[in-house]
């Protein structure tokens, strides 16, 4: 590990190399991705929350000029098998269309091929399919009750998992405690929601059994999922890394439109892309995020010392499992946030509804975890008369404190919480900012300050797997790079995975100039082919700086202490006397006695005679990385390491209210933010603005509501909100920097910042807000509306 | 229908659907792949283009209605091979972007701006990009390139002694 | 989201346009398009032919138009929005277009919505037509090689619905003009800036020397399925000096009765309450507009 500030390349604020081809509209989306002879998918989607398919009638949609093809899901599901999922529901089997019975409005039922995606929605509008309308359920809670219709008959229940850890003495905690306090938090269903949707393009090769795709996908082991649906060799898949996604924040998987245009292509003999225009991407995409709700109990003593946490968290994963309802692990691994509860009991419940399927949405369940703690403290601080911020400082980990482990079995490796917010406080004086909420409401206003502390835990160690499914015993998660000098002296470098905005062609570049001490631009960085590649668990859980940069990082080291054995070798002296600086190696003890970047590659490509012994020739490393801290299973009692590093995030926010209308306004908006070693300082920015923003949407205008007959109504951009620049604030960012003790430059992740907080933050600055008429709300989105109509009824009352 | 269209200066005769919308013949039978769909409802904005030198929504106008008016896309402000314009240099320098799907679209959003307001204050950038949705950055970055770019074309047309 | 398959015709002038869409009782006239196309493409409007107007050019313009009714600004039904928001002479005499515009949309939807197309789609949020109604504007069309007209407050009677004459063509539309001290306000909530309102409200006032209010206009839109004009509000209130308790008052009561939409964004208690207090901000506002000019136009 080295410290920040010696480093040449790392934490400068260089341009990013890949904004150049998006500035120009060169990007390669996969939207622009032409192969000869495509064709082109349109879906027919079941209108009803459920239904049984009786009968599917295809002959008119077939007899329209231009149309191939309408898959049913009764053939596809002869053919293929079913998706892969999380947990161990063998009787909740995902499909990509529904097989005899559609568990959602706007479940894809058929798929219709045709010369152009036009032509594809005139016959998908001809395809007759005969329903049996059957009962549904929406609500989670409803779900659970033995009279409620069943989503899956052969499951037997709704219920996924319903699992309960105990860490620690959370019993006798309570007992002992002499104040308690319960609350309810809804988080509603949300999710990224990128601006291009998700799209795939297959093309069978059957002379060389080759299925290539190219696809906007951010999703692990995606090749392995479509060859074993596919119940093909995974070498005879091959999926095109170098298509740049459009935006995903962890919802673009899309196996079930893989496996849908992998089977069409194979069954007809032409390329076969499918790229859901927004309203199947809304409906039946199955992009949708978490929707939770959270029953919270703290103990805490007269100093606000919070000593143990219940927390039931109640998921509404939709329809199919996927991978979604491990959303409720990924939070036990910073399950007491940045604070030192000594017990937590909690448990964690998923159940299916009539809902769109979910997928995993940034941060994997951490975001409305953050929310139900960040409400819970401040609610503490409330009854006790305490300020929200010194609560939080009594009860956090103290920076002399780390290592930290927490009941739940993670190692938090390093932080300074209290000095981030020292600095934030340094930067905006929290009596002013007081005073400035206290002017508002002079002024007739409703004003709060709103405060959330929380933690990004990066690295993507996820054993939330294994601690939720006993069957699965992964603990290996990797990410890997190869270098390669060429025989002219060219340096380039690989990853194995798509991105989808996160920089990671120049943070490679980067890691690798620093080590080599070499201009960063002279690596180039390429993404060859799954068929290619070394492992990759691709961008999730906030890993990419930590793992690619660390593969990067031992890649290079190895490929220098290879070019220093070349040069002792060469020079005559032992390796340990010759030292590599700026691309030459020379000896320490007659520095002048030097072999350039051009001779070691001359050696190395051209003169095995001047190579050392049992040295391959060429110059070409690779690096495959396993997760630091990760390689253990859970304890008997649940208890697992899960991620490496852990950034912090404090937001401190300034934020009014209309109080006729009940239109929230964010006045001020600050954000302490530590994620150890910045790589990119431009890059990190952009992050935290971002997910920020994102946060904004789902605390205030962002949800996929349903009505009560099971139709989403939120299926366009008119009535999904997403935040524009009129909504997003100016935010000030205040840096900390605690490097991990974990990562080969200190760094930690940083995707999924701003997000983690800003949610939980804002519905604090509400509540703060509302706090003079007594009343609260701890359900998100919280809208104009339900909050204009809530101060109303107070404010009458208050006259009353 | 026989459509002839004038595309970055250039004079086009394309084949269309009158139900084709400009969005996709753009990409589709032009091949100008830096408009992008990505609501097709005239929400988020990345298929903005110029139209006679103003942002309007190509998803919102089909192709055949565009005969006779002038189309710039994010293909058409790029000076040449390897060149960018200063606004586009801009994005660059503060990273106004992340995944660059809603990018070309934003920077034809500062182009129209600029070209009629070369000094905008923040809130004139902000309100001229509210209807470019962009999930990646939070805007920030974007507004800075849009007030750096601003800033640089000013900048270039004063004399190399002018006092600022 | 692709559009079902149309015809397309682009007539010379609008009598053309007329007898064009008389043959065709699935075709429709596409003007800036902006709410038309996204409907086309979700399939929710599916017209068989689109009569393309955007190309005649004699139903572009502003202008001054006086008659029998007195002075009013004439605007042609494809001019565009943005060019009506920059306008000199919609600033000067009819303010509260130039108060309204800024709130449809976004820049890029003005720069191709129309005057006459926002007019004829008759969305309950539309402020154009608030506008029309707030101002007792006259809609003015052309059909069977006839023109005719109608009062806005005659002109729409539910949530995308007009009186507009089956075969006939939107032309375009007048605003009357005030004179003396006059002022306007509007106010609209929406969750975003841009989206469209919850309740938007218009108001419209000519003070007397005395400073009371000789005439006042008074319009609430998006509440319910087409805008309203406030006629009892506007009768108790003139005359008066407009002091906010009153205008509150009048407004509450004029509201009373109203059965507001409920949607996923609001609910109906929220738009009545909230048009009371929007009709109270853009009364105030105009109040205060006339009150700061000696002696205007």
């Amino acid at each position: 590990m080295s410290e920040p500030g010696q480093h040449r390349y790392v934490s400068s604020d260089r341009r990013v190399r890949e904004d150049r081809r998006f500035v120009v509209g060169k990007g390669n989306f996969v939207a622009d991705i032409g192969l000869p002879n495509t064709k082109h998918v349109a879906l027919v989607t079941c209108p009803y929350p459920a239904a049984r398919i009786k009968s599917i009638d295809v002959s008119a949609a077939l007899a329209l000029p231009g149309v191939h093809y309408v898959l049913d899901g009764a053939e596809l599901a002869a053919a293929t098998l079913p998706l892969m999922t999380g947990l161990d529901t063998p009787n909740v089997p995902r499909r990509p269309l529904a097989f005899e019975v559609a568990r959602y409005a706007g479940e894809w039922v058929a798929a219709v091929v045709a010369d152009s995606r036009a032509l594809a929605e005139d016959a998908a509008e001809k395809v007759k399919v005969v329903y049996e309308k059957l009962p549904f359920v929406l609500d989670a809670e409803q779900a659970l009750e033995p009279t409620s219709p069943l989503v899956h008959q052969a499951h037997g229940s709704n219920l996924l998992l319903d699992k309960t850890f105990t860490w620690g003495e959370v019993d006798k905690d309570f007992a002992a405690s002499p104040r308690k306090l319960s609350l309810r938090v809804k988080w509603g269903r949300s999710s990224t929601v990128p601006i291009e949707t998700f799209g795939v393009i297959a093309s069978w090769d059957p002379w060389r059994d080759m299925l290539d795709v190219h696809a906007s996908i951010q999703m692990p082991r995606y090749a392995d999922q479509i060859g074993i649906a596919l119940k093909l060799p995974v070498s005879s898949i091959r999926v095109h890394y170098d298509v740049d996604v459009g935006g995903s924040y962890g919802v673009k998987r899309g196996i079930k439109h893989t496996v849908l245009v992998g089977y069409l292509s194979r069954r007809l003999g032409f390329p076969v892309r499918l790229i859901e225009d927004r309203l199947e991407n809304m409906r039946g995409g199955d992009a949708h995020g978490p929707e939770r709700l959270f029953d919270v109990e703290v103990a805490f003593d007269d100093q606000g010392i919070i000593k143990s946490m219940k927390m039931r968290a109640l998921e509404n994963v939709g329809a199919y499992a996927g991978r979604s309802p491990f959303q409720l692990g990924k939070p036990i691994g910073a399950i007491v946030g940045p604070y030192k509860i000594q017990s937590v009991q909690y448990r964690a419940i998923a159940v299916v509804t009539n809902k769109t399927t979910q997928e995993a949405v940034r941060g994997f369940g951490q975001a409305p975890t953050n929310v139900a703690i960040e409400r819970t403290v401040d609610e503490v601080a409330r009854v006790l008369g305490l300020d929200p911020i010194e609560i939080r400082r009594r009860n956090m980990i103290r920076h002399e404190e780390f290592p930290y482990t927490i009941p739940s079995g993670t190692t938090y490796d390093s932080g300074n919480y209290h000095t981030v917010i020292d600095k934030v406080l340094a930067h905006t004086s929290y009596e002013e900012l007081k005073q400035e909420r206290d002017a508002l409401r002079a002024q007739g206003k409703l004003a709060g300050i709103g405060i959330a502390a929380c933690l990004e835990p990066s690295g993507g160690n996820a054993m939330f797997e294994a601690l939720l499914n006993p069957k699965i015993t992964t603990t290996t998660f990797m990410d890997s790079c190869r270098i390669t000098v060429d025989g002219v002296g060219s340096i380039t470098a690989t990853m194995h995975t798509t991105s989808s905005g996160q920089g990671h062609e120049t943070l490679v570049g980067t890691v690798i100039g620093e080590v080599l001490q070499l201009d960063p631009e002279l690596a180039r960085v390429t993404r060859p082919d799954s068929l290619n590649s070394l492992p990759s668990g691709t961008p999730v859980g906030s890993r990419m700086a930590i793992m690619l940069g660390g593969a990067a990082f031992h890649a290079a080291t190895k490929l220098k202490a290879k070019l220093t054995a070349i040069g002792a070798h060469d020079l005559g002296i032992a390796p340990e006397r010759a030292a590599y600086a700026n691309g030459e190696v020379y000896d320490r003890n007659a520095p002048e006695k030097r072999r350039a970047w051009v001779d070691l590659v001359q050696i190395a490509y051209r003169n095995f005679h001047r190579m050392p012994a049992d040295m391959e020739p060429g110059l070409s490393v690779s690096h495959v990385m396993q997760v630091p801290t990760g390689g253990k299973l859970p304890t008997a009692d649940g208890r697992v390491q899960m991620y490496p590093c852990t950034s912090f995030e404090f937001h401190l926010i300034l934020l009014s209210i209309d109080p006729e209308l009940g239109r929230p306004e964010i006045v001020k908006y600050r954000v302490g933010h530590d994620c150890g070693t910045v790589i990119n300082p431009k890059i990190v920015r952009g992050m935290t603005m971002g997910g920020i923003a994102h946060g904004i949407g789902a605390a205030l205008y962002e949800e996929f509501a349903y009505d009560g007959e099971g139709q989403l109504m939120a299926q366009s951009f008119m009535d999904y909100l997403l935040p524009s620049s009129h909504e997003v604030p100016a935010v000030e960012i205040i840096h900390h920097c605690t490097p991990s003790p974990h990562t080969v430059l200190g760094q930690k992740g940083s995707g999924e910042s701003g997000y983690l907080g800003a949610p939980a933050g804002i519905a604090n600055a509400i509540n703060d807000a509302l706090r003079p008429l007594g009343i609260s709300i701890n359900t998100l989105p919280i809208k104009v509306s339900v909050l204009g109509d809530m101060i109303a009824a107070a404010r009458d009352n208050k006259e009353k | 229908m026989r459509i002839k269209l004038d595309i970055n200066g250039l004079k086009r005769e394309v084949e269309v659907e009158p139900r084709t919308t400009l969005l996709d013949c753009l990409r589709d039978t032009l091949g100008l792949t830096g408009a992008h769909a990505g609501c097709e409802h005239g929400v988020c904005g990345a298929c903005t283009v110029l139209f006679d030198g103003v942002a309007v929504r190509s998803c919102l106008m089909f192709a055949v209605q565009a005969q006779g008016s002038a189309i710039t896309t994010i293909e058409g402000v790029t000076p040449g091979p390897g060149e960018l314009s200063p606004v586009q240099d801009a994005f660059c320098e503060t990273h106004g972007m992340q995944c660059g799907f809603c990018t070309p679209a934003m920077i034809l959003t500062a182009h129209a701006l600029l070209a009629n307001n070369p000094n905008p204050t923040r809130a004139e950038i902000v309100e001229a990009i509210s209807g470019n949705i962009c999930r990646c950055t939070g805007y920030a970055q974007i507004v800075e390139a849009i007030a750096l770019a601003a800033e640089r074309m000013r900048g270039a047309n004063r004399p190399k002694d002018a006092h600022p | 989201m692709k559009a079902a398959p149309f015809e397309y015709s682009r007539p010379a002038d609008i009598d053309e346009a007329c007898a064009l869409l008389a043959a065709d009782e699935n075709a429709r006239v596409i003007a800036g398009g902006q709410t038309l196309v996204a409907m086309m493409a979700m399939r929710l409007a599916r017209p068989t032919r689109l009569i393309d107007i955007n190309r005649i050019a004699a139903l572009a313009y502003i202008r001054q138009e006086n008659n029998k009714e007195g002075e009013a600004v004439a605007i042609g039904a494809i001019t565009r929005q943005c060019v009506v928001e920059r306008d000199a002479l919609i600033a000067k005499s009819v303010p509260l277009l130039a108060r309204a515009i800024p709130n449809i949309g976004h820049a890029a939807t003005r720069a191709r919505g129309t005057v006459g197309g926002s007019l004829a789609n008759a969305d309950p949020a539309a402020e154009l037509v608030l506008s029309a109604i707030t101002l007792d504007a006259v809609i003015e069309y052309r059909a069977d090689g006839e023109s005719g007209e109608s009062p806005a407050r005659e002109f729409y009677i539910g949530p995308m619905i007009t009186t507009l004459p089956a075969g006939a063509v939107l032309s375009g539309v007048r605003f009357p003009i005030w004179r003396g001290k006059v002022g306007v306000g509007f106010h609209e909530v929406n969750a975003r800036r841009s989206d469209f309102a919850f309740v938007s409200a218009a108001a419209q006032v000519e003070l007397g020397d005395d400073g009371k209010a000789k005439r006042i206009a008074i319009g609430v839109g998006a509440a319910t399925d087409f805008p309203l004009r406030l006629e009892s509000a506007e009768q108790q209130l003139k005359g008066g000096a407009l002091d906010d308790a009153k205008v509150r008052a009048a407004l509450r009561e004029a509201l009373a009765d109203i059965e507001p939409l409920e949607d996923l964004h609001a609910s109906a208690d929220y738009r009545r309450r909230v048009a009371v207090d929007l009709a109270a901000r853009a009364v105030a506002d105009a109040r205060q507009a006339a009150q700061g000019k000696s002696h205007a136009y």
